[in-house]
């Protein structure tokens, strides 16, 4: 009795705001002003994010492994190309719900092939389905443009009111609004007793079916809402860039999706929007630097994040914060150094 | 070892440095931003293009009309969105007054709105679909289109005796156009298709293809693959001893790309291509450029270096013609009907329709010196896009 509360206790605790995630936002709203001329890549950043959350919400929550996360991406992307070619929904923000869904259908539909597996065949199974779409969307390249990607494609101003501009400004901030609603969207998720029951699934699948928990059906479910949010991230970066074509199913995407949470860290929402900002700036720095070898530094510097470790990586970053907190006898003492590491 | 410091130093500025490098710009120097492939598939393209644009600058200086020229060099690993992304922020920030490169024609097409938009010339070096120019004011071609050449061998074929023939071309775009004009021109001609195979554009295995090519008997394949898998393709077609078959190889000249030839082998001698380019164009100019470039990159250049050095001459040309004058409107105004002597020979831009006009060559690859070349027998002068002149 008494440790159930604990339990309800800290989880309600988790469930609040602390200034970290302030902060965080405060920052993602600033940006807006403070990197006028970086809008594009901040863009970027933010689809990436929203993805990179929806990898998030089945791999860190739920412990489903996909290396085919893109199926989701692709559709939604060539679901709001679609809509706008043809002018059946023009509205974006209509259109990226309408893509969303689609994305979901085929999320439902495929989430009893993939929570059958253990974590290979997951991997496999994901592959396989976004590697069939890739050559579906190839094969009917009347319908898809084939190769050379959908062409027309005229995105109307959002809301009527909004249109988008060579700077880039609306779409970023269209994709940081999107971004933002459904992270607490997400978050709500998470923290809800449904979200609690997912993590004991991913813990304990067989102890989560044995306390009563319909293992199937949740997984199932966040599945399905996992692949509403990548089809949303498609149809962003349809709709920001007028652009589908075939890569956006492309194994490449699926695995750089990997990589982007590998940076962030899974299972805490905020892993997918950090690591899709710094794999983004990784890129862009490098392939300004050295246009030819810039995919080297790239791998470098992932092989010495997985060895240094984020966590000891953060602590450093995080380092001056905390001594400035100290010094104003304000924050916790920070932990002591070098205690914790791998 | 890095102590902590270092390494917190260390993140701290590759975590604000992109932010912090847009610093302002001298008001005289033209910045063209070069957008190829440098990575991934298509990386041949991307570094023969780049190389043969810093040899033109090295050889011609970099100030033209009392302006510096300065060429931002990004890749785009062949992503259209990428290329948008890049041809955008190259605009918008960098405030580059010419964008070039393009790839492959997703690319090029993927940045013509933001040219429209711009009123930035867009100069296409490589990629050779028709309908690119065709969807930007501010479009203009130096490299070629699959239609110049694909016609003309055709036309060729039907006249040389070779009767059945079996098609091989990658299924995009300017494939599509390169077997359309093709077999437009042979069937014409009384020539007959016996199998048409389409195979895919990334990372292709030609080997089963090649097996029902060499079942269908045909006099000849035709081959179209982009710039950098010929070498693949004739590896495979040794291979599967269609050579032995008596089976020839026909196509426009990208298969046989200059910069693979020498890699090929024997069973590459005698294939019959029409091109724009070879290394073996025996005019004066040629015979400089491919000794200049082979002493700076110890390769010898392809058409897409060709495509490159053109595409930068007409836009020096032009920056001259307008005494400096770089805004989008002027440069188009002055690359329009601009004709000049290149590496491949005589060329120029069609004011109508800003594509390239220029003489094709019907080659045999032959056997010089212990190297292979494809040479020039027959010359068709002056060729325009047929792509367009149908319409």
């Amino acid at each position: 009795m008494n440790s159930d509360r604990i339990v309800g206790a800290l989880a309600l605790k988790r469930s609040r705001w602390g200034w970290g995630e302030t902060a965080f936002w405060l920052v993602a709203a600033a940006s807006i002003l403070l990197f006028s001329d970086r809008y594009l890549i901040l863009t970027e950043m933010a689809w990436l994010g929203l993805f990179a959350l929806s990898l998030d919400l089945i791999l860190g929550y739920a412990g489903i492994v996909s290396l085919g996360h893109a199926a989701f991406f692709g559709v939604g992307a060539y679901a709001a190309g679609l809509l706008a070619v043809h002018g059946i929904v023009r509205e974006p923000a209509l259109a990226l719900v309408a893509a969303g869904l689609a994305a979901m259908a085929l999320g439902f539909v495929t989430s009893f092939l993939v929570i059958r597996g253990a974590e290979l065949s997951q991997l496999m199974v994901t592959l396989g389905i976004a590697l069939l779409l890739r050559e579906l969307a190839n094969r009917f390249s009347d319908i898809t443009g084939g190769f050379d990607g959908l062409q027309g494609i005229v995105i109307d101003p959002v809301l009527g009111l909004f249109a988008f501009d060579l700077y880039g400004r609306t779409g970023f901030i269209y994709c940081l609004v999107v971004l933002f609603v459904l992270f607490l969207v997400a978050r709500m998720i998470v923290h809800s007793p449904f979200g609690l029951s997912l993590r004991a699934i991913r813990n304990n699948p067989l102890r989560a079916a044995a306390i009563g928990i319909p293992v199937n059906r949740r997984l199932v479910a966040i599945y399905a809402i996992s692949a509403f949010y990548a089809g949303v991230a498609g149809a962003l970066f349809t709709q920001t860039t007028a652009l589908a074509s075939l890569d956006v199913f492309s194994f490449e995407r699926s695995a750089d999706l990997l990589l982007v949470l590998v940076i962030g860290g899974a299972g805490y929402l905020y892993g997918g929007l950090v690591g899709a900002v710094i794999f983004r700036l990784l890129q862009d720095v490098f392939s300004s630097w050295t246009p030819q070898f810039w995919q080297f530094w790239i791998g470098l510097v992932l092989v010495l994040i997985v060895l240094v470790g984020r966590e000891r990586m953060y602590r450093g970053i995080l380092w001056l914060p905390r001594q400035l907190g100290a010094r104003l006898g304000k924050a916790k003492p920070a932990p002591s150094p070098g205690g914790g590491g791998a | 070892m890095f102590s902590k410091t270092m390494w917190r130093a260390v993140i701290g500025a590759a975590l604000v440095a992109p932010f912090a490098l847009t610093a302002a710009q001298a008001q005289d120097t033209v910045k063209i931003g070069l957008i190829v492939p440098m990575t991934g598939g298509q990386a041949s393209t991307g570094k023969q293009i780049d190389n043969a644009v810093k040899l033109y600058m090295q050889q011609h200086g970099d100030t033209v009309a009392g302006r510096k020229i300065e060429v931002i060099l990004k890749d785009d690993a062949t992503l259209p969105d990428n290329t948008k992304r890049l041809a955008q922020e190259l605009i918008v920030n960098d405030k580059v007054k010419v964008i070039a490169g393009f790839g492959i024609t997703p690319a090029a097409l993927a940045a013509a709105p933001l040219a429209t938009r711009a009123k930035v010339p867009e100069v296409v070096m490589a990629a050779g679909t028709s309908i690119i120019t065709e969807r930007s004011p501010y479009i203009v071609r130096t490299s070629f289109t699959l239609a110049q050449s694909s016609t003309i061998i055709g036309d060729w074929a039907a006249k040389n005796g070779i009767k059945k023939v079996a098609t091989l071309t990658s299924d995009y775009a300017p494939g599509h156009d390169a077997l359309r004009f093709f077999k437009e021109h042979f069937t014409a001609g009384g020539g007959r298709i016996v199998e048409e195979v389409k195979v895919p554009l990334a990372n292709p295995d030609f080997a089963p293809f090649l097996q029902r090519m060499k079942d269908a008997k045909p006099d000849a394949i035709y081959v179209f693959v982009p710039a950098g898998q010929g070498g693949a393709f004739m590896k495979q077609y040794a291979e599967r001893g269609l050579d032995k078959a008596g089976i020839r190889v026909i196509g426009p000249g990208d298969v046989m790309d200059d910069d693979l030839l020498n890699g090929m082998g024997d069973s590459a001698i005698g294939a019959v291509t029409a091109h724009i380019y070879s290394a073996a164009h025996p005019s004066q100019m040629n015979r400089d450029f491919v000794a200049a470039y082979k002493k700076a990159y110890n390769q010898r250049p392809g058409f897409m270096a060709v495509g490159g050095y053109d595409g930068i001459h007409l836009i020096y040309q032009a920056l001259k013609k307008t005494g400096g004058k770089a805004d989008g409107d002027s440069l188009v105004a002055a690359m329009k009907g601009m004709k000049w002597e290149s590496p491949r020979g005589p060329i120029s831009i069609d004011p109508d329709t800003r594509d390239i006009v220029q003489n094709v060559y019907i080659r045999k690859v032959e056997k010089k010196d212990g190297e292979l070349y494809n040479v020039e027998f027959v010359t068709f002068k002056g060729v325009k896009d047929p792509g367009k002149t149908k319409k």
